[in-house]
């Protein structure tokens, strides 16, 4: 059974729908990322599950008990949850230890109990000796794990984790979603994290939540995402891709200027209907006429463009005269000249068919 | 299990789950609610009531309204008061906006002694700015007119304040502060770059300051233009100090005048009513002003600012804000310290004309004089705490927005900036000064009177504390399982300490001197000593009157100081509020 569990749950401002009709499950210890771009109804469906936002439609419960209805909510303090803010909310009239202590002091916990917990805890988080210290002395960094030490010392129900990286600088901000890893690799609480950034999700998730405009686009874990995307929003929201628009006649997929063998994709289209498929530029090859050819899939290019990254080149080619450039991406050893003939190579068990006329 | 039992049970855990789920917030609501509706609405409701009531039969009559308007007196004094407002405002922009413009773009001397003077002449009770200017322009003893005789041997005094004029400076000398507090928060957003700007097309240091940074913050300048207008009409202590004496009324001293025997509050009501609903309709237009366009410009990035060179013109500027600052705060400090310590003032500086029985008189041997000192400070301290309470709770509720409707709440808090303390002190009289209540004369009309008054400053100051607070915090304490109030308790409750605590001097201060409203409402044993300080002068005694001034001052003096340590240099000269 889940623990956490959203019933058709919908949000609205006005007339405006934040959240529509979500429907999701999380299991007891699972991690799970909601991944979207700002508005996307992430940090509303997070502020539901807290508690601080009533649904208008649907439930959400925890552990089979019902705790949101859009004729009741159980306040934020009786949930037994906790979260971590994207300010920190570490509060600046406590120190250290008062802070991680506050929870468990709430919670009726006798002064020596509280304080060897919050030892342990702060050990854990590595800021035992900064224990007597206001937030106002710590770095960006510390003040993060103060805010992780506070949530996570009162062994929650749920955690909760909104944007907590975005106020870092880009170093620690890779540092810090290790070590939210590493925790949860620790602890197992079951885990909700909001995030606009793909990396973070992926580095950190069991499975991702991919939400636009106030609904879920895809629920996967990242690599399935990446290389499955079922959307065109995914497939352009997680990574780089190219997107071929075209239509399945006699067995071929027909594209603007080129056409290909439609046998070899999974799932196989339909004859006679459109066709969307999201090729990755890592996945595609270029190579010299004289090479011999590999993959099923082939095209006779024209090289448009080029940039020099050090760690790879980005072409930009012409697959046929007159069709849309494709997107690249190719090891600094493989040179090729502007205005060159050059051999395109396409492994479709690499290219993700994605619902047609979505979005 | 029966399809009833099922139904009832279904029932039962609906209602225990709405009881779990019960916000009490609703409650202290309405609680804020009632109390914002006995001392905003109803005395404004009874106000108007009395003004078209028959106070026997209750019916309705406009017969106050053709007694208040049907005097050639009356309407004169109408005349005067509008008069007043527009030379005053007109003044105090010309004593202001140069010294705003020296102090915030130029490199003019003396820059932080400015400042300190400045706030001296913002927080001069005007009554006390009054009684000095008596002691300096009377027509026969004034220091200025003996000096004046004494170099040039003339017969003729050189100047009189008992005229219109004289009223019309005395009351600009206290106001012009606001046009200059308006015109600096403008001017110092202006950034160097919209004159490096002007400057590199063409035009010079003059034309630059004349046709790009002054008309940017013309906007600013007329609205405090409309403050001194507003509080020039408002004011009572300087016009009865030096209009009744030279036998012209204006607005507020009629309204006094309706007050004397035999009371006829209803007329007085009904001739409050243009000072009310020009100073709604003003501020109004006002706060449209400020929020035009080309003023929201200005609140961007101020960029880069250097001071501009002034070079010869920075002494005609020093001079010009010295002069001001004379007259406004040196001369008359001077001369109320020389008659507070003086045997007679008339007699000038001298060790034989030194005393303190002027104190001993006052604190000792006057039947009230002492008592009113008490009086000032308890009422000031318990309004400070009155309006801070309030004002904090609403501005908590508001900014939060824990119920619906919460801005109706913010809107009351908010309306007694509208509404002249004397018109308040009058709709305070006709609602509870009548039975069932009978307060009139007790300490606590005075003291809700007052906290009613000074509510929008502790509001707005309230308002912008609990605004600056991450509402994530408070959330942080509810989500790890302390209720809205635990997290009020331990958190807002602390991080708001500073602010609050110069929200509470913010209205302590204006609370210890207030005049009009105390005039209408005190009785024998809860005269402050504004009242005091009014009733003494019909006495004439102007050593023991400067005497009790300069108390009030050094007290003010003191407390604004220490507000300056605490809170930071600027605390009584930012633009509080939505004013």
């Amino acid at each position: 059974m889940s623990k956490l569990s959203l019933r058709e749950v919908s949000c609205a401002f006005g007339d405006t729908l934040a959240v529509d009709r979500i429907s999701l499950d999380i299991a007891e210890g699972e991690f799970v990322s909601l991944l979207g771009p700002s508005g996307c109804g992430k940090t509303t469906t997070l502020r539901m599950i807290a508690g601080f936002i009533r649904p208008t439609h649907g439930t959400i419960a925890v552990g089979g008990r019902v705790l949101s209805t859009p004729e009741s909510s159980l306040p934020p303090e009786r949930r037994g949850m906790s979260m971590i803010f994207q300010s920190y909310a570490i509060w600046p009239n406590m120190t250290v230890a008062e802070n991680v202590g506050f929870g468990l002091a709430i919670r009726g916990l006798g002064a020596s109990e509280v304080r060897a917990q919050v030892d342990r805890m702060l050990g854990v988080v590595r800021l035992g000796d900064l224990r007597e210290r206001y937030p106002a002395e710590l770095s960006g960094g510390q003040q993060q794990r103060v805010a992780l030490g506070r949530a996570m010392v009162v062994n929650p129900e749920v955690l909760l984790l909104d944007e907590p990286l975005s106020n870092l600088d880009a170093n620690l901000r890779e540092e810090m979603r290790g070590e939210i890893r590493r925790l949860h690799e620790e602890f197992r609480y079951t885990t909700v994290y909001v995030t606009h950034d793909q990396a973070e999700a992926m580095a950190t998730s069991d499975r991702i939540v991919v939400m636009n405009r106030g609904r879920i686009e895809q629920v996967a874990d990242p690599f399935t995402l990446y290389n499955r995307p079922r959307t065109r929003f995914v497939a352009g929201f997680i990574g780089r891709t190219n997107f071929l628009a075209g239509r399945c006649n006699g067995g071929a997929l027909h594209f603007a200027g080129f056409s290909l063998p439609a046998a070899p994709l999974t799932p196989r289209p339909e004859e006679g209907a459109p066709v969307l498929l999201s090729l990755r530029p890592q996945y595609l090859r270029l190579s010299g006429e004289a090479a011999p050819a590999t993959a099923p899939w082939r095209l006779q290019g024209r090289i448009l463009h080029r940039t020099y990254l050090g760690e790879q080149w980005d072409y930009l080619v012409e697959p046929a005269p007159g069709a849309a450039p494709l997107r690249v991406v190719a090891p600094p050893t493989a040179v090729h000249e502007v205005g060159a003939s050059v051999r395109i190579e396409i492994d479709p068990a690499q290219v993700a068919v994605l619902e047609a006329g979505a979005d | 299990m029966t399809l009833g039992g099922a139904v009832r049970g279904r029932l039962a855990g609906g209602i225990v789950a709405r009881l779990r789920h019960f916000d009490p917030t609703i409650l202290i609501w309405l609680a804020i609610a009632a109390v914002l509706i006995l001392l905003v609405v109803n005395p404004l409701f009874r106000l108007i009531l009395t003004s078209l009531q028959d106070p026997v039969t209750g019916a309705l009559t406009f017969d106050h309204y053709i007694y208040a308007y049907g005097r050639q007196r009356h309407l004169t004094a109408l005349l005067y008061s509008l008069w007043l407002g527009l030379a005053v405002a007109a003044i105090s922009v010309v004593l202001a906006v140069p010294i705003a413009w020296a102090v915030s773009r130029t490199d003019m001397p003396g820059k932080g002694a400015t400042r300190i003077l400045l706030l001296g002449a913002f927080i001069t009770p005007p009554y006390l700015g009054a009684i000095s200017w008596i002691l300096l322009a009377g027509p026969n003893a004034g220091w200025l007119n003996q000096v004046w005789r004494f170099l040039t041997g003339a017969e003729a005094a050189l100047v009189n304040v008992y005229t219109f004029w004289g009223l019309v400076i005395v009351i600009a000398l206290y106001s012009f502060p606001y046009v200059f507090i308006f015109t600096t928060a403008a001017l110092d957003v202006v950034s160097s770059e919209m004159e490096d700007a002007a400057n590199i097309l063409g035009a010079g240091k003059w034309q630059t300051t004349f046709r790009i940074t002054l008309p940017l913050v013309l906007p600013a300048i007329l609205g405090g233009a409309m403050v001194t207008f507003l509080e020039a009409i408002a004011l009572f202590g300087t016009p009865a100090l030096i209009g009744l004496p030279a036998r012209f009324t204006v607005v507020t001293t009629q309204l006094y005048q309706f007050f004397s025997h035999p009371v006829r509050v209803e007329a007085a009501a009904a001739y409050a009513m243009p000072l009310l609903l020009v100073t709604v309709l003003l501020f109004w237009v006002q706060q449209r002003l400020l929020r035009r366009k080309g003023f929201v410009a200005l609140t961007g990035k101020g960029g880069e600012r250097r001071p501009i060179r002034l070079g010869r013109w920075r002494w005609a500027l020093l001079g010009h804000t010295w002069l001001v600052l004379s007259l406004a705060v040196i001369l008359p400090y001077a001369v109320l310290a020389q008659a507070a310590f003086a045997k007679a003032w008339g007699q000038g500086f001298s060790f034989g004309n030194l005393t303190l029985a002027n104190f001993g008189y006052l604190l000792f041997e006057h039947q009230s004089a002492a008592r009113s000192v008490l009086n000032s400070f308890t009422y000031g301290a318990a309004t400070a705490f009155l309006a801070i309470g309030l004002g904090l709770a609403v501005a908590y509720i508001a900014v939060r927005r824990l119920v619906p409707f919460a801005r109706v709440l913010s809107f009351l808090a908010m309306a007694p900036f509208v509404i002249p303390g004397i018109v308040l002190a009058i709709g305070f009289y006709a609602a509870y000064a009548p039975p069932p209540l009978s307060l009139y004369g007790t300490s606590t009309i005075l003291i809700l009177a007052f906290a009613t008054r000074f509510l929008p400053i502790a509001y707005a100051n309230s308002a912008a504390a609990v605004r600056a607070l991450n509402p994530e915090m408070e959330d942080a304490v509810r989500i790890l399982g302390g209720t809205r109030m635990t997290a009020i308790r331990r958190v807002v409750a602390p991080l708001l300490k500073q602010s609050l605590v110069g929200a509470w001097l913010l209205v302590f201060i204006p609370a210890t001197r207030e005049l009009s409203t105390a005039l209408f409402l005190s009785g024998p044993n809860t005269r402050v000593m504004s009242v005091m300080l009014f009733d003494l002068s019909e006495e004439g005694k102007f050593e023991h009157l400067s005497a009790l001034g300069l108390m009030l001052l050094v007290v003010t003096v003191v407390i604004v100081a220490v507000g300056y340590r605490v809170i930071g240099r600027d605390f009584m000269l930012r633009q509080q509020g939505s004013g």
